[in-house]
């Protein structure tokens, strides 16, 4: 069996990939930050909460984490059509991907938020700082700094798993994919290219967070520990 | 002499375990109270309730005007007028010296950060630490760590400083150099408690001595006491002490 490739069948396709990846960039950095406020409140919820609180949030996060991401988008984009709002495509991926690394993203804060030792939120009381600033200057930093690494691959997995809002034909870089590949009959060449796409994009992002993460955390920066 | 502190028949119990029974005394302005005592005798319990961070089942504590056993008290206020530095220095380790000392200031008491930065290097240089502001605390050694613990908390002005074991971390050079810096603070007229392991020190500078034992005020005077126990309880400890300190000389 000898299949010959023919790469060049995509090439009037360019525009459209570039479109797919300009929204994949779009959905994953505009899900990368709401999905971290979320799942930051989630975790100060959940290691300082009321009971309520934490219950809240804890039902929250298994939810999320032991569904397939594919039926929560889903759940998401056809639930907001049955409640009578029209919401565009990408506007329910982004819902569904903010809510879906929220939970992840709880849990990884909470760690870093569990591993800053009391005596320091005492020590920060104690100057007369409420809880408020204790949290902004003395908790928050330090446990997202030690746990920056997780923070990193999950954000790297959220760009990839946006990938299954093509599902609900969010035209992200996989829905262009699809369609350019019913147009060529080229699918393997199409998604070695998507594939090789996905590889540089995962770069893109690693780097950027390695930047912000060289930007913010000032003490490894200086000190020359890893981050 | 009005009195900064007042405790008047505090007891506390950590589930059935009775750690303060019945603790009274009175520390005045400028005082410098030592409290010494067996590891359990109560003594950081003690500190620990002057700054509310424990809370009492009966008793009273007024610290600087504030009634601490009142469901009404302004822990925030409180903590305005009295520092603490404890025996693990509590720094913060992803800020800088000179941002450890400003944070309260700045965001407290909304001093701007110029103004905040002058002060961080007056409290500095009051530690002899000026050299290090820019370092960070991972880089100090124990006992330039705890002299910094000791700046940060005079920033803020207190009216009241508690040291918690301050020095029991740190090696004797070391101990010495954060015990000089106290020195210097109680002969500016600090008022000072100290929970502390260091008899000659509690003998040099303390106005008056609190011996604990049991969770009880067992003995209290001037630091002379340690040279003439009353109670045989006094008399064991500080013959504990100073024979353990003949044995580590050896």
């Amino acid at each position: 069996m000898t299949y010959h490739f023919d790469f060049s069948a995509l090439l009037p396709y360019w525009p459209e990939f570039a479109r797919g990846i300009w929204l994949t960039l779009q959905l994953s950095a505009i899900s990368t930050v709401l999905g971290f406020v979320l799942g930051t409140l989630c975790a100060i919820g959940r290691a300082d909460g009321s009971r309520w609180v934490k219950w809240l949030v804890a039902i929250y996060v298994e939810a999320i984490r032991n569904t397939p991401l594919l039926v929560q988008v889903f759940i998401i984009y056809f639930g907001i059509a049955t409640l009578g709002l029209h919401v565009s495509a990408n506007l329910a991926a982004v819902i569904a991907l903010v809510i879906n690394v929220g939970a992840y993203t709880c849990e990884i804060v909470r760690a870093g938020i569990e591993s800053v030792h009391k005596s320091q939120i005492e020590a920060a009381e104690c100057l007369g700082l409420s809880r408020v600033q204790t949290y902004w200057h003395v908790v928050l930093r330090p446990a997202i700094e030690r746990v920056y690494p997780a923070v990193t691959s999950q954000y790297v997995l959220l760009m990839l798993a946006s990938s299954i809002t093509s599902q609900i034909s969010a035209e992200e870089l996989t829905a262009v994919a699809n369609r350019i590949q019913s147009d060529t009959f080229r699918a393997f060449e199409t998604y070695i290219v998507t594939g090789v796409l996905y590889l540089l994009l995962s770069l893109v992002v690693r780097i950027c967070l390695w930047l912000f993460g060289l930007a913010i955390f000032v003490r490894r920066r200086k000190l020359g520990t890893a981050i | 002499m009005s009195a900064v502190v007042s405790l008047s028949n505090v007891h506390k119990q950590f589930g059935s375990l009775k750690v303060l029974d019945g603790v009274s005394f009175e520390v005045g302005r400028g005082e410098v109270a030592a409290i010494i005592g067996q590891s359990g005798s109560g003594k950081s319990t003690v500190l620990r309730c002057i700054n509310a961070l424990e809370t009492i089942q009966q008793g009273t504590i007024d610290v600087c005007g504030h009634a601490l056993h009142d469901a009404s008290l302004n822990r925030r206020a409180l903590h305005l007028d009295v520092g603490i530095v404890f025996q693990s220095y509590n720094l913060f380790p992803h800020l800088t010296v000179e941002q450890n000392i400003m944070l309260a200031p700045v965001s407290v008491k909304s001093i701007p950060k110029k103004q905040a930065r002058e002060l961080a290097r007056e409290v500095l240089t009051r530690v002899g630490m000026e050299a290090k502001a820019e370092n960070y605390p991972e880089q100090l050694s124990g006992g330039q760590q705890q002299r910094v613990a000791i700046a940060r908390s005079l920033a803020m002005s207190p009216k009241l400083m508690l040291f918690d074991e301050v020095t029991s971390a740190l090696d004797p050079q070391l101990t010495g150099e954060v015990l000089r810096v106290m020195e210097d603070l109680a002969r500016g007229g600090m008022t000072m408690i100290l929970v502390t392991h260091e008899m000659a020190f509690a003998r040099k500078v303390a106005s008056k001595v609190i011996y604990m034992h049991q969770g009880k005020v067992w003995e209290t005077g001037s630091g002379d006491m340690l040279d003439q126990p009353k109670t045989a309880e006094l008399r064991n400890f500080v013959g504990g002490v100073s024979h353990d300190r003949a044995e580590a000389s050896v």
